[in-house]
């Protein structure tokens, strides 16, 4: 038995660093990663509960109807609508780094050239 | 106790990971950091008896997104990062701000650890492939048609923005 807190507890650190790294790095790639890192650790806690109530039913609020293994699935959806994520916003940055010649997030800080 | 071993080593590589891409000033040490973590996590899905979720973590996250950050990396040649003065706001504001959350988020999940209670490992038949694809493509059959019209549309943006302007 692993408490569900431990989880809970890594994915929240997990979230943490990824939002420092949006806020701290200044190279695009780098904080597109950070987002990359922040759904991850969302991603942890779905799969942390899908067990939890899996293994707890009794746990659940009265009345209340669960489709049974929804957090893998939702953890599947997230993995797409990431991957699709990925794709345009790297073609984004291939699009900007054409125009701008540079990947630092403080020199395209106008929308037109 | 096997498990919580694991589960500390793999969380432990996993932090270490993600600390390291913040540290690292290369894209590509950064890359393959988030390589790392990406890895672990699919370990520790494994502790929780989400094989498939394990899989798809390794194939598509580790595999499939982290090589195109990699692409883009090599073919934009993307050097060391510059230190630039940022916007003081994200600093001065963003970075409190984030303490605060997660000390907050820390101190529910410690204060509430008790009610939550244990999450049990290795449940049989729990998180494989044949138990996921009965729930995909019955109860959620049309979001999963939804998403692959998204990856079409993806796809798209990702040509038309790719495309050379003549």
């Amino acid at each position: 038995m692993i408490p569900l807190s431990w989880y809970l507890m890594l994915s929240a650190v997990l979230f943490s660093i990824g939002v420092f790294g949006f806020l701290l790095k200044r190279n695009i790639i780098t904080i597109f990663m950070s987002i990359e890192l922040m759904l991850n650790a969302v991603n942890l806690s779905f799969v942390a509960f899908a067990n939890y109530w899996n293994t707890h039913p009794q746990m659940l609020p009265s009345g209340a109807r669960m489709v049974p293994l929804s957090g893998h699935v939702f953890v599947f959806f997230v993995m797409v609508v990431a991957a699709a994520e990925a794709a345009v916003g790297l073609a984004i940055i291939i699009s900007v780094f054409r125009t701008r010649e540079t990947l630092n997030v403080d020199r395209v800080n106008l929308l037109k050239l | 106790m096997v498990h919580q071993v694991l589960f500390i080593v793999f969380g432990l590589i996993c932090v270490a990971g993600a600390i390291n891409l913040l540290v690292q000033r290369h894209p590509i040490s950064s890359a393959l950091s988030l390589v790392v973590v990406m890895a672990s996590l699919a370990l520790i899905y494994l502790l929780l008896g989400a094989e498939f979720v394990a899989a798809i973590q390794v194939i598509v996250y580790a595999g499939a997104i982290m090589v195109l950050f990699v692409f883009v990396i090599m073919l934009l040649n993307a050097g060391a990062e510059e230190r630039t003065r940022g916007s003081r706001i994200a600093l001065l504001v963003g970075v409190p701000g984030v303490v605060v959350l997660a000390g907050t988020v820390g101190w529910l999940l410690v204060t509430g650890s008790q009610q939550l209670g244990g999450v049990t490992i290795g449940a049989t038949n729990f998180g494989d492939t044949h138990t996921i694809a009965r729930f995909l493509f019955r109860d959620f059959l049309l979001p999963f048609e939804i998403t692959s019209v998204l990856i079409l549309i993806a796809i798209m943006g990702a040509v038309v923005l790719g495309k050379k302007e003549n």
